[in-house]
């Protein structure tokens, strides 16, 4: 047996396990940040050769324990498993990288967290069943639990306990939602239940309707869909820059999720419970869409309008994706990793600013409104993070809304382009209006003059890391081709689950006959 | 049995959701591990109630869901306690820590104004 896709799990794992070990003080951070990078770099390898295996394609089914996918624990790489994948792998370089300045220092046990949510980040993309998704889920929200709070005090404890306390009720919806889950079909393997739920006896709908509603509910409090996104832009606001950065991939993850159960289990052959869910995803992305643009508006700082803008795309994925054709699913899932870097790299385009004007407002200014010292570099990537992200050309956010757009029904027109371009352009309005506020302040006559030399800014990885994310934006609009062919062709996989279903149904134990 | 069993995942699930909205921390970690409780009722209920059933094979017994309980949702459950339980323990820790730096065992770490009611 291949056992490529336990290895992104594994990795990590172990390296996680490895830093632990490190964290005395006779190794000292240089010892630690290399165990970190040798895991993210193993991670990186493994992970390549994944996506080349997976890339044409093959769907890789791995049996935990050798066990039938029906009774055991699956783990299934496809295409879509190895997309997300490597949009993981390169924000967490940047996030470490941009850590690896200081923060990793101050908070405890950071790079074991860190690494643990790679496990968890990782493990939710490559499962193939529903519980064992959950238990990836839980233990990517208890590292971030963990990255969120620690070195934190006073207001960012009570921020955490909101986070916590809402995210631990939202897996015990999960779990109540899988208990009647197995109560009704008696398989947790996503693929068998892909079979079996169109063979559902008509008695048993209702039960399974609420079961998968209350499924649906969890994956968008975890996206921060409409009724559900209120926990996101404190937490994400208060958040360490390069954890805030990180945890931009995890409302993607609810999406993902969305997207997997969308395709496998409500499709075209799914009986009376095709395109379950589709019209409410649609409208609610719309309103959060709307409203994620109205709060990017009205921000008073930075990184709570980065925050809302997490939010925004978040809704505009869930447009693409309740569409469900192959042209909005493609245009999503290269809007997704492009969206992703970029709210990354504003995140940590704000706390460089953030540093410098609290640096100098120590020298004695009073307004910490005062222009920034030093501002060419910040306002270089906050302008290429603020074209990007609002989706004007001619980077990929454009391209990826224009085919969107596109390939948009002719029924719901109206609807999804005034929803997108008018979220759009409050987007622009808030973004220009920070800009003009940040950037180009005209010192007045009770405004003290900025210091002249400000030996400040300098720690030149923190720069790397924001040009790192935002060259991975801009190299997704260079390729831009290429990668939508690659979109294009996980879409069509998607949307043909029968290959997907087969290859986990058929694959069978090598050493065990049960 | 189905009835005693449901009625009671349900009044497990109404005090949870009452304590998890009240306004002190320690009441929402209550509340929490009530809901918890009832969930794993509820998994285990997604067995079929059956009594006096091992979920173990055993030699010289059929191997079907007739001569068993269903093993799956108790190992379900197991996980379900686990992961419970440790974020029960993590909030308790957090909920401590905010009370300590915050000077409130409010869940928003400070006193609602009189004249707006709420609190306690």
């Amino acid at each position: 047996m291949n056992h490529l896709p336990i290895l992104p799990i594994l990795v990590p794992l172990l390296g996680a396990a490895l830093s632990l070990f490190v964290e005395h003080r006779r190794y000292g951070p240089r010892m630690q940040r290399g165990v970190a990078w040798a895991s993210l770099g193993l991670l990186a390898l493994v992970e390549a050769l994944l996506i080349a295996a997976t890339s044409q394609g093959e769907v890789m089914v791995y049996l935990l324990g050798d066990w039938p996918a029906r009774l055991g624990i699956a783990l299934v790489a496809d295409g879509l498993s190895g997309w997300m994948l490597g949009t993981t792998l390169l924000l967490a370089m940047a996030c470490l990288l941009h850590a690896c300045t200081g923060w990793d220092r101050r908070a405890p046990h950071f790079h074991a967290l860190f690494q643990f949510q790679l496990v968890g980040l990782n493990g939710a993309f490559l499962t193939g069943d529903i519980f064992n998704l959950f238990v990836f889920f839980e233990v990517l929200l208890i590292a971030s639990y963990g990255l969120l709070l620690s070195g934190g005090r006073g207001l960012r404890l009570r921020i955490g306990l909101h986070y916590v306390v809402f995210n631990v009720s939202a897996s015990t919806v999960f779990l109540v939602a899988l208990g009647m889950l197995y109560a009704t079909l008696g398989s947790l393997n996503m693929a068998e239940i892909g079979q079996r739920i169109a063979e559902l006896p008509p008695s048993h709908l209702k039960l399974a309707k609420a079961a998968l509603g209350l499924l649906l509910v969890v994956f968008c409090a975890k996206a921060a869909l409409l009724p559900l996104y209120l926990w996101l832009p404190e937490s994400y606001a208060r958040a360490p820059a390069a954890v805030a950065a990180l945890f931009v991939i995890m409302t993607k993850v609810g999406l993902y999720a969305v997207l997997r159960v969308g395709t496998l289990w409500f499709g075209e052959g799914a009986g009376a419970l095709a395109g379950y869910g589709a019209d409410w995803l649609l409208w609610a992305g719309a309103a959060t869409l709307l409203l994620g643009a109205l709060g990017a508006l009205a921000a008073t700082r930075l990184r709570v309008q980065v925050a809302y803008l997490v939010v925004v795309s978040a809704a505009t994925l869930f447009i693409a994706f309740a569409l469900g054709n192959a042209g909005t699913i493609s245009a999503g899932l290269y809007y997704l990793p492009h969206s992703t870097f970029t709210a990354a790299a504003l995140f940590l385009v704000a706390d460089l600013i953030r540093r410098r004007r609290f640096r100098a407002g120590e020298r004695g200014e009073r307004e910490l409104a005062a222009a920034l010292p030093g501002k060419t570099v910040p306002g270089l990537l906050f302008l290429v993070g603020a074209v990007a992200v609002a989706g004007l050309p001619p980077l990929a956010g454009f391209l990826a809304k224009a085919a969107l757009l596109s390939a948009v029904p002719a029924a719901l027109t109206g609807l999804v382009w005034a929803v997108v371009l008018g979220g759009g352009l409050l987007v622009i309005i808030g973004l220009v209006r920070s800009g003009i506020r940040l950037f180009w302040h005209v010192p007045g006559e009770d405004d003290a003059p900025p210091p002249p030399d400000p030996d400040v800014p300098a720690r030149p990885f923190e720069t790397a890391a924001t040009s790192l994310l935002l060259a991975c934006a801009v190299a997704m609009s260079v390729f831009a081709a290429p990668l939508m062919r690659q979109t294009d062709a996980i879409a069509a996989q998607l949307l043909a689950p029968q290959q997907y279903l087969h290859d986990v149904r058929g694959t069978t134990p090598q050493s065990r006959q049960p | 049995m189905e009835l005693a069993l449901a009625s009671a995942i349900g009044v497990l699930t109404a005090i949870g959701v009452y304590l998890l909205l009240r306004a002190r921390s320690f009441d929402v970690i209550l509340g929490m591990t009530f809901l918890s409780y009832a969930t794993n009722l509820l998994i285990f209920s997604a067995g079929r109630l059956v009594s006096g059933k091992a979920p173990v094979l055993k030699d010289g017994v059929a191997s079907d869901l007739a001569h068993y309980t269903d093993p799956l949702p108790q190992a379900l459950v197991l996980t379900a306690i686990v992961i419970a339980f440790a974020m029960t323990a993590v909030s308790i820790v957090l909920a401590m820590r905010s009370r300590s730096d915050n000077h409130s065992d409010h869940v928003d770490a400070h006193e609602p104004d009189a004249g707006h009611g709420g609190g306690a």
